[in-house]
C-alpha cells in the first residue's frame, strides 16, 4: 500500500505532490509525498520499498561464501565496501587472521571505492542543482577506477573480490601501474571540480544554509559518515574502531561544523583527497606474502593443489558443496562505507549458513534526516537535500 | 485601410462578446487579450504605432498575465450563473441601451464629419506623445503616477496584514 | 515586356524576403540544436552526435523526422483547446519577432531598394518587446492546460520569472535608446557607424554602444537569458526538479514546437544584443560590390553566433538558481542597476547636450 498524506481540513489550498518513484532526481526509486504551499514544503513523508529485494532474508539460505555476491548488489555504488563488511563480520565470527598483503590491498581497493562512490555522488548532486558538466567529468574519472576494478577482479561493478579469509586471487601483474596513473592524475581533477563549484556564487547560494542539521539532531537521527561529519561530529569508524589495519595509515578525518549541504559537499571532496593519500600509502608500503589466510577449512585451495593433492581436492569439495562451519555466536562488525557506518550483525548457529544477517545500512539511517532538512524549504532545496544525504536505494530497501 | 479596419473591428467585437458570455474564466481572460491585441491593430490603422505596441506590452503582456496567473492559481473552473438579483435582470438591458446611446451622441458631437481616414494632424510618434505628456498634460500625468504609487503602497500594506 | 506595378514588386520582394528569412531561421534553429549538442559535448569531453551524417550534421533532420513520427499523447483531463493553442502560440510569436530584425545594409536591384530586413518598423524595438511579452502565455497556458502538477509549477514559475525580467530587459536598453534617439532598429544600428572620437581625436574604437553602456549590456544580457529560460535561469523547465516543467505532458511535434520557439527566442535576443550594443552589421567592409553587400550580413551573423556560443558555454558551466534567488536577483539587483544606468546616462546626455 502506498503512503499518502491526508490534507489538513480547512487548508485545502495546499497541494499534495507525489515526487517519484519515477523522478529524475530522487536517485533511483525513492518516493516523496510533499505537502506544498506555493513552492514551500510544509510536510513530507518518504516512501521506500520500491527496490525491495529481500537480501537480508536471502543471506539465510546462502552459505557465507555465496552471501558475498549479494552484498555487491545492496550498495551498488560501493560494492567492495560491502564485500569488506560482510567478510570482516564472518572473519570475526571465525576469529581468522588475515595476511597483511590482503589487508593492504583491501584498504587500497575500498578507498578507491570510496573515491568512486563520491564521484557518482558529486556528479549526480551537481546535475540535480543544474551543473551538467561536473556530472560527466566525474563519470570520466570513475571509469578509470572501474577499469582498475575490472583488471583486478574481472568485474567493473559486481566485483565480489574480497572473500572470507582474504582475496579471491592475487591481483594480476602490473595492476599497480593503473592505480599509479590514476593517483597521479586525480588531484588535478579534484581541483577541476572545485574550480567549477566551490567558489561558484550560484553553487554557494544553492547549498549554503540549506538542509541544516545540528550536531545533536544528527546524532539523535543516527546519521553517520559524511552526513554526520558535515554537522561537526568527528566520528569515523576507520579511526574510532580501526579494522583491516586502518590504524597503520596516516590520514585526516574531514569535519566541518556548518551542518548544511555545502559543508557535506566540502567534507566529501576532502575525503576524496584523504582517500587518495591512503591509496598512495597502501601502494608504497604494500607488503609481500600470500593474499589468503592459512585456513584450509575455510579458504578455497588454489587450482594447483586442488588438481594435484587429495587434501586440496577434499577441502575444495567440502567448501564448495557444503561450506564452512563457524562457531555458534553472534558478532557485529561495522566499517566506514562511503555513506557512513555499514554494519553487519551476524548470528551463527554453527551451520554453514548464517542464522540471521542484519545489515545496518547507512543510507537507510541517513534518509531519516530528509524530512527535517526539507520542511519549510522550497522544492528546489528538496533535490539538493536528497543529493546531499547520498542514498543508494538498493541499500535502503535491501 | 478600411478592409483591415473592419477585420480588426469584427475580431474585437466578437472577442469582447465571447469574453462576457464565456463561463470559463480562462477563456474569458484569453478573449480579453484578443480584444486588446486587435484594438492594437486598430491603432496601427490610425498610424499610432507607438500606442499600439504599448497597448500590447502593458495590457496584454503585463496586466493580463497577472489575470491569467491568478485564475491559474485559484484553478477556477466552470462558473454557474447566480439567480439572486432580479433587479439586475430587469434593469440591465435598458441601462446598457442608455449608456450606448449616450456614447454615440458624445462621439457624434466630437467628430461631426466622419472622413473615414486617419486624422492627418495627429502624430503618433513617441516624440510627439512625449512632448504632449510632459508638456501639456504634465500635471495629470504626475497626479496619475502618485495615485498609482498610493495604490501600490496600499496593496502592499493590505497584503502584509494577511501574514 | 511585362511591367509590374510598384505594389506588385513590393509584394514580390516582401514575399521573397519572408520566405528566405524563414528558411534561414528554421535552418538556423535546427543547427543551433546541433551546435549546442556538439559544443556542450566537447566541453564535457564527449563526442556528441556523430553517427547521422559527417560529424552528425544530419542529426537535426533525424530529430525532426523522429518528432513528427512520435505518437502525440494528450492527458485525458487536459483543457483541449488551450493545450493545442499553447505550443502554436509560442511558435508563431517566436518567429514573428524576427520580422523587424535588420541583418544588413541592403542594396538596390533594378531601381528597387532592397533592405536586409523584412520590415523597418519605426517602433521596431518595442514591437519585439510586445511580441516577447506575449510569449509568456504560451508557457503559462501550457502549464495550466496540462492539468498536472509539475507543469503547473513550471507555468507559474515562468510567468513570474518572465514578468520580473521583462522589466529589467526593457529598462536596460533605455540608455542605448537615449543615445541613438530612435526606436527603429535600423536607426539604432546606423547610429553606431564609424568610430568613437574623443575631443576630436579618432580612437579607432568602433562606435558601438557596448563601450559606453557596459552596464546596460550586462543587465540586458542577464535578463535576456532569464527571459529565454536558459541555464542558469532554466527554472520553468528545471529538469531535475520539475521533471520537464511546463512541457512535461507534451510530446511529438507539440513538444518540438516549444523547443523550436526556445531556440528562436535565443536567436532573437542574440540579434537584439548585436543590434543594440555591438553595432549590428558594422564591421570592416572591402572588396568588390557583391562582397561589400554581403560582408555586413556576415559580420552580423558572426556576432550573433558569438552570443549563441556564449549561451551554450554557460549551459556547460553553471548550476541553476533557486526560485527565490532568481526573484531577488531580478528585483533587488538588476532592476536598481538598470534604473541607475538610466539616471547616469540621462544626466550625462543632458550635460553634454
Amino acid at each position: 500500500m502506498s503512503v499518502t498524506l491526508e490534507s489538513i481540513p480547512g487548508k485545502e489550498d495546499q497541494v499534495i505532490l507525489s515526487m517519484g518513484p519515477q523522478h529524475p532526481s530522487t536517485h533511483g526509486v525513492l518516493r516523496l509525498v510533499l505537502e506544498l504551499e506555493g513552492e514551500t514544503v510544509i510536510r513530507s513523508i518518504y516512501d521506500i520499498g520500491y527496490l525491495h529485494t529481500g537480501f537480508e532474508k536471502s543471506f539465510e539460505s546462502k552459505t557465507y561464501s555465496q552471501g558475498i555476491t549479494l552484498t555487491d548488489r545492496m550498495d551498488y555504488l560501493a560494492p567492495l565496501s560491502n564485500n569488506l563488511g560482510f567478510c570482516l563480520a564472518t572473519e570475526k565470527l571465525l576469529d581468522l587472521e588475515i595476511p597483511p598483503r590482503a589487508q593492504w590491498i583491501r584498504v587500497l581497493l575500498t578507498e578507491l571505492t570510496r573515491i568512486q562512490s563520491h564521484l557518482v555522488w558529486l556528479g549526480t548532486h551537481a546535475i540535480d542543482i543544474g551543473a551538467m558538466s561536473v556530472f560527466l567529468y566525474c563519470f570520466r574519472e570513475r571509469e578509470e577506477i572501474l577499469r582498475i576494478f575490472e583488471a583486478v577482479s574481472g568485474q567493473r561493478m559486481m566485483t565480489s573480490y574480497f572473500r572470507v579469509g582474504g582475496l579471491a586471487l592475487e591481483p594480476p601483474l602490473g595492476w599497480l601501474k593503473g592505480v599509479q596513473r590514476f593517483v597521479k592524475s586525480f588531484p588535478a581533477r579534484i581541483d577541476e571540480y572545485e574550480a567549477l563549484l566551490t567558489r561558484n556564487p550560484i553553487w554557494l547560494g544553492r547549498t549554503e544554509q540549506v538542509g541544516y542539521i545540528s550536531a545533536e539532531d544528527a546524532i539523535a537521527l543516527g546519521l553517520s559518515g559524511p552526513s554526520l561529519r558535515g554537522s561537526g561530529v568527528d566520528f569515523d569508524i576507520r579511526k574510532k574502531q580501526p579494522y583491516s589495519s586502518y590504524e597503520k595509515f596516516d590520514f585526516k578525518v574531514a569535519v566541518r561544523p556548518e551542518g548544511d549541504v555545502y559543508a557535506r559537499y566540502r567534507v566529501r571532496v576532502e575525503e576524496m583527497r584523504q582517500s587518495l593519500r591512503i591509496v598512495n600509502q597502501a601502494m608504497e608500503g604494500l607488503p609481500d606474502g600470500p593474499v589468503k589466510a592459512n585456513a584450509p577449512h575455510i579458504v578455497l585451495p588454489d587450482r594447483e593443489s586442488m588438481k594435484t593433492s587429495i587434501e586440496g581436492l577434499i577441502y575444495h569439495f567440502k567448501i564448495v558443496t557444503e561450506g564452512f562451519h563457524p562457531p555458534v555466536g553472534e558478532v557485529y562488525q561495522a566499517i566506514e562505507s562511503p555513506r557512513g557506518e555499514l554494519g553487519f550483525y551476524m548470528v551463527s548457529d554453527g551451520s554453514p549458513k548464517p542464522f540471521r544477517c542484519h545489515v545496518r545500512a547507512p543510507s537507510f539511517a541517513n534518509l531519516q534526516a530528509l524530512p527535517k532538512m526539507i520542511e519549510g524549504r522550497l522544492i528546489a532545496d528538496v533535490v539538493a537535500c536528497i543529493g546531499t544525504i547520498d542514498i543508494v536505494l538498493g541499500e535502503v530497501d535491501r | 485601410m478600411s478592409i483591415f479596419f473592419y477585420i480588426f473591428a469584427a475580431i474585437t467585437v466578437l472577442a469582447a462578446l465571447n469574453m462576457v458570455l464565456q463561463r470559463t474564466p480562462v477563456y474569458s481572460a484569453l478573449s480579453l487579450i484578443v480584444v486588446l491585441c486587435s484594438l492594437a491593430g486598430v491603432y496601427l490603422q490610425l498610424g499610432a504605432e507607438f500606442m499600439a505596441v504599448i497597448q500590447v506590452i502593458v495590457y496584454a503582456g503585463a496586466i493580463m498575465v497577472l489575470f491569467v496567473f491568478v485564475i491559474m492559481l485559484l484553478n477556477a473552473g466552470h462558473e454557474t450563473p447566480s439567480h439572486r438579483s432580479h433587479i439586475a435582470k430587469w434593469l440591465g438591458a435598458p441601462l446598457i441601451g442608455a449608456f450606448l446611446a449616450m456614447m454615440l451622441m458624445v462621439i457624434r458631437d466630437q467628430f461631426p464629419a466622419t472622413t473615414g481616414a486617419a486624422p492627418a494632424h495627429l502624430d503618433g510618434s513617441p516624440l510627439a506623445i512625449g512632448h504632449l505628456l510632459f508638456g501639456n498634460y504634465v500635471l495629470p500625468f504626475e497626479v496619475t503616477s502618485v495615485l498609482i504609487l498610493v495604490a501600490v503602497l496600499g496593496a502592499v500594506v493590505l497584503a502584509k496584514k494577511e501574514f | 515586356m511585362v511591367t509590374f506595378s510598384d505594389m506588385t514588386v513590393l509584394v514580390i520582394i516582401a514575399g521573397v524576403k519572408v520566405a528566405l528569412v524563414l528558411l534561414v531561421l528554421l535552418t538556423g534553429v535546427a543547427y543551433t540544436t546541433w551546435l549546442e549538442r556538439k559544443v556542450v559535448a566537447h566541453i564535457q569531453s564527449r563526442w556528441g552526435p556523430y553517427l547521422v551524417g559527417p560529424h552528425g550534421l544530419l542529426q537535426p533532420l533525424a530529430d525532426g523526422i523522429k518528432f513528427i513520427l512520435k505518437e502525440d499523447i494528450m492527458p485525458l483531463e487536459a483543457d483541449k483547446i488551450i493545450y493545442w493553442l499553447a505550443p502554436f502560440l509560442g511558435f508563431v510569436l517566436a518567429f514573428l519577432s524576427i520580422a523587424v530584425i535588420p541583418f544588413g545594409e541592403g542594396f538596390t536591384l533594378y531601381g528597387h531598394p532592397i533592405l536586409f530586413q523584412i520590415t523597418d518598423l519605426n517602433v521596431g524595438l518595442l514591437f519585439i518587446f510586445a511580441v516577447t511579452s506575449l510569449g509568456v502565455y504560451s508557457i503559462a497556458l501550457a502549464g495550466w492546460s496540462s492539468n498536472s502538477k509539475y507543469p503547473l509549477f513550471g507555468g507559474l514559475r515562468s510567468s513570474a520569472q518572465m514578468i520580473s525580467y521583462e522589466l529589467s530587459l526593457g529598462l536596460a536598453v533605455i540608455g542605448t535608446l537615449m543615445m541613438s534617439g530612435t526606436l527603429s532598429l535600423r536607426g539604432i544600428v546606423n547610429a553606431q557607424a564609424g568610430f568613437w572620437h574623443i575631443a576630436g581625436f579618432n580612437t579607432w574604437m568602433p562606435h558601438w554602444y557596448i563601450f559606453v553602456q557596459p552596464i546596460g549590456f550586462f543587465v540586458y544580457f542577464t535578463a535576456a537569458i532569464a527571459e529565454t529560460n536558459r541555464v542558469p535561469f532554466d527554472l520553468p523547465e528545471g529538469e531535475t526538479e520539475l521533471v520537464g516543467g511546463f512541457h512535461t505532458e507534451y510530446s511529438s511535434m507539440k513538444f518540438a514546437m516549444f523547443f523550436m520557439s526556445e531556440y528562436t527566442n535565443m536567436i532573437t535576443v542574440s540579434c537584439l544584443a548585436t543590434i543594440l550594443f555591438f553595432g549590428g552589421w558594422h564591421g570592416p567592409v572591402f572588396g568588390p560590390t557583391i562582397v561589400r553587400i554581403f560582408l555586413p550580413v556576415f559580420w552580423f551573423c558572426l556576432k550573433v553566433f558569438c552570443f549563441m556560443f556564449f549561451y551554450i558555454w554557460m549551459r556547460g558551466t553553471l548550476p541553476r538558481f533557486r526560485y527565490d534567488q532568481l526573484m531577488s536577483l531580478g528585483w533587488k539587483f538588476l532592476l536598481p542597476v538598470a534604473l541607475a544606468n538610466i539616471l547616469v546616462t540621462s544626466f550625462l546626455i543632458a550635460w553634454h547636450g
